[in-house]
């Protein structure tokens, strides 16, 4: 199958690319990006005009559900949402039932994901078996498995001498850790940040140093074991400033926001506003500040979904009884723009931030359209607005703290290894 | 989501949830409605206000002496009153919070009168329930008790007849204090010129600053030159949680004793919202003594909610 895409703007981070140009498609790869090669015949041409052509974004962090929550989310349904936010490779972390611990467990998820055709699924591993923070996981046979990282998702690990263990044991194999910075007692039974609007809602708090105390125990251990640490869901502007220090001192940490916390804010709960709830909390307006500013300026290296479908049942309940997180894989490219924009970036320093960036730490060839790699593409209308309405999302997690707001961007057909996955006007029709 | 979800398009009130962002018209509505039950002597007769409504006194968490003050109320303005103490029935039997509020509501429910153990459970029933349909926030999490801080603006009022020139101190464990939530808010609202919150470090809410008080440790010094003093009630689950290391040692820094109520002017009032922990936060001497209210704040507290009842009926 040889595709051609004509008439787009070629929009490339990795190879600072951003210009009008055809892509040519052959095999399942990248055969001619800006030029179309001799002798090229497509069997299929896709008009990209008044559209970018992109590389398909990677997502660091979206629950696909499965296995343990299928009422919540199934591989079908959420695949099907990231091809339709454009999405062309993700990281599911280690939190399903049971936890991704086992090799098993791993192959059985990548099995199904493959068999569905749709986005590259890149579990990342659990660090401790069934994320309690006790023992190690096989490690080395969970990457053989198809793990790209291992973490404890929302789990922190309490005992620190564990931690350490783990961060050592690790850097044997030279696997990076990804770790959501959070102390495990000093948030404990908090639901919002610590700031006015929790005073004022007397809702219970989760201070900044949740994150900071664990940052600087994370810090301290990197130094001793060698590890290399990629740091999840970074929340606060202390945070920033101690992960800025931290690398420039040399040591290999890499850090991501998730594209709530460039928007929102406490104060964007309102009165109650369970859709809201999101961990790590939103925090004051200046945290947000910091975190705009950080993935503007490298700092944050990558902005991820943290796609986490939750049901109504478990949003139509009291705040602190609801269950934390929203539906995103198809907000993240409209809520990316919205920031570059907002920031003054260009279309391709924006972009790097959902595709080269999150690549280089996923350690994968992928967020790239350079002649030769797998073609994982997604073609946009940037300047398209839409409404957004749960009906209109392709998940099966409706609740998102955006529902009612315009949006503008919007993927039009998403491509993986060639394969047109994704095409809103056959979807729609 | 933002606007007052208190309010009808027309600024009447639809709900009682917080003092917070209450219009000081209508917190003057509310004491002035109390004002003229109480001078009318509506304790000995009923009045048809309520008559042929249904309110649900809807209670999710434990309590007596609040639920009883609102049944009086309630019968005292010839409403029907249905008790559930659900806490012991639908949601031990796994029913939702909004499922027994529909239920409830296809049963013909005027008026829910709600107390829930988390913060924004009666805002939450608010957006839910069909227009027409009142609710009544009677204690949710540590957020909001607004008729208690209504009936204690009323104890205020009819003290110290006014609100622009007090000092009024409020002491003990804010941080998990619903009641001195909302009467921040009535006070600062009512345009009272200095609130204290006296307390330690570990009860006090980091940024309550920005609800216009002043943070006092000492409470001597808290106390000083203030025209109302209002006590807290310590839970004794906070020495559990390190927050505190004992009764005896909280008594002796931030117990109302005889020899520190002197500091505050001579005039002033003590009020407690109850029940009170005597010997804990409050020395009996006090809490019997000539500058103590708390007995009136319960009498004028079926008042205030017999006021905020009857607004909210008229405001169908």
């Amino acid at each position: 199958m040889k595709i051609l895409i004509r008439g787009g703007r070629l929009v490339d981070p990795a190879q600072g690319l951003d210009a009008p140009g055809e892509l040519c498609i052959a095999a399942g790869r990248v055969v001619g990006c800006g030029r179309v090669p001799d002798g090229f015949v497509a069997n299929r041409v896709i008009e990209a005009g008044g559209r970018v052509v992109a590389p398909g974004l990677v997502d660091l962090s979206a629950r696909l559900r499965e296995p343990g929550f299928e009422y919540l989310a199934t591989l079908e349904s959420e695949m099907a949402a990231a091809v339709a936010g454009g999405v062309t490779s993700l990281a599911c972390p280690p939190d399903t039932d049971p936890a991704l611990d086992e090799p098993g467990l791993v192959e059985m998820l990548k099995y199904r994901a493959q068999g569905l055709n749709q986005c590259r699924v890149y579990p990342v591993g659990a660090l401790t078996t069934a994320l309690a923070g006790q023992r190690l996981t096989e490690m080395a046979e969970l990457r053989d498995a198809g793990c790209v990282a291992f973490s404890q998702a929302g789990s922190p690990i309490a005992d620190t001498q564990v931690l350490a263990r783990a961060l050592s044991y690790a850097a044997t194999f030279d696997f990076c850790v990804w770790l959501q910075p959070q102390d495990a007692y000093l948030g404990h039974g908090g639901f919002a940040h610590d700031g006015e609007v929790a005073t004022r809602l007397g809702l219970p708090a989760i201070p900044v140093t949740t994150e900071t105390v664990a940052i600087a125990t994370i810090v301290l251990l990197m130094r001793d074991t060698g590890a290399r640490v990629h740091l999840c869901r970074v929340s606060s502007a202390a945070g920033l400033e101690m992960i800025r220090a931290a690398r420039a001192e040399g040591l290999p940490l890499s850090c991501d926001v998730g594209v709530h916390h460039l928007h929102l804010s406490d104060v964007d709960i309102g009165w109650f506003d369970s859709n809201c709830h999101l961990s790590p909390p939103l925090r004051a307006v200046r945290d947000r500040d910091a975190l705009r500013a950080g993935a503007a300026s490298g700092l944050v290296d990558a902005v991820c979904s943290d796609h986490s479908p939750v049901d109504e049942d478990n949003k139509q309940v009291p705040f602190a009884e609801s269950e934390a997180g929203a539906t995103a894989l198809e907000l993240l490219l409209p809520l990316t723009l919205k920031w570059g924009r907002e920031m003054g970036l260009g279309l391709g320093e924006t972009l790097a931030r959902v595709t080269t960036h999150p690549a280089r730490i996923l350690g994968v060839q992928a967020g790239s359209l350079a002649e030769g790699v797998a073609a994982d593409v997604c073609i946009f209308d940037p300047a398209q607005e839409w409404l957004l309405a749960p009906d209109s999302l392709v998940s099966q997690g409706k609740n998102t703290p955006f529902v009612g707001y315009p949006l503008q961007g919007r993927v039009t057909q998403t491509l993986v290894g060639g394969n047109l996955v994704f095409d809103r006007q056959a979807a729609e029709r | 989501m933002n606007a007052n979800p208190q309010l009808d398009r027309q600024g009447r009130l639809q709900h009682l949830l917080t003092t917070d962002g209450l219009p000081p018209g209508i917190i003057h509505q509310i004491l002035d409605t109390a004002r003229s039950f109480h001078e009318s002597g509506a304790d000995s007769r009923k009045l048809p206000l309520l008559a042929g409504k249904s309110v649900f006194n809807l209670f999710f968490e434990p309590s007596t002496r609040t639920r009883t003050t609102f049944e009086i109320a309630a019968k005292r303005l010839s409403a029907d009153v249905i008790n559930l103490n659900v806490a012991s029935s639908s949601q031990s039997k796994g029913e939702t919070l909004l499922d027994t509020v529909d239920n409830l509501s296809a049963m013909h429910a005027d008026m829910f009168v709600v107390r829930h153990a988390e913060s924004g459970a009666a805002h939450m029933i608010a957006r839910h329930v069909a227009p027409g349909i009142h609710v009544v926030n009677a204690g949710d999490g540590r957020h909001a008790h607004p008729t208690q801080a209504l009936l204690d603006m009323y104890t205020i009022r009819h003290f110290k007849g006014a609100f622009e020139n007090l000092r009024v101190a409020i002491v003990g464990d804010v941080t998990h204090s619903r009641v001195a939530r909302s009467q921040i808010h009535a006070l600062t609202t009512l345009k009272v010129p200095e609130v204290r919150v006296i307390g330690p470090n570990t009860l006090i809410p980091r940024d309550v600053a920005s609800l216009g008080v002043h943070v006092y440790n000492d409470m001597r010094a808290g106390l000083r030159d203030v025209d109302v003093v209002i006590m807290l009630r310590l839970q004794n689950e906070r020495m559990n949680g390190a927050l505190l290391p004992s009764r005896e040692e909280y008594f002796k820094y931030y117990g109302l004793t005889p020899d520190k109520l002197v500091l505050a002017r001579p005039d002033a009032i003590v009020m407690h919202p109850g029940p009170m922990n005597r010997g804990v936060e409050i020395d009996s001497a006090v809490a019997d003594g000539a500058q103590s209210v708390i007995l009136a704040q319960v009498t004028f507290g079926i008042f205030v909610r017999m006021a905020v009842m009857a607004i909210l009926a008229e405001n169908s």
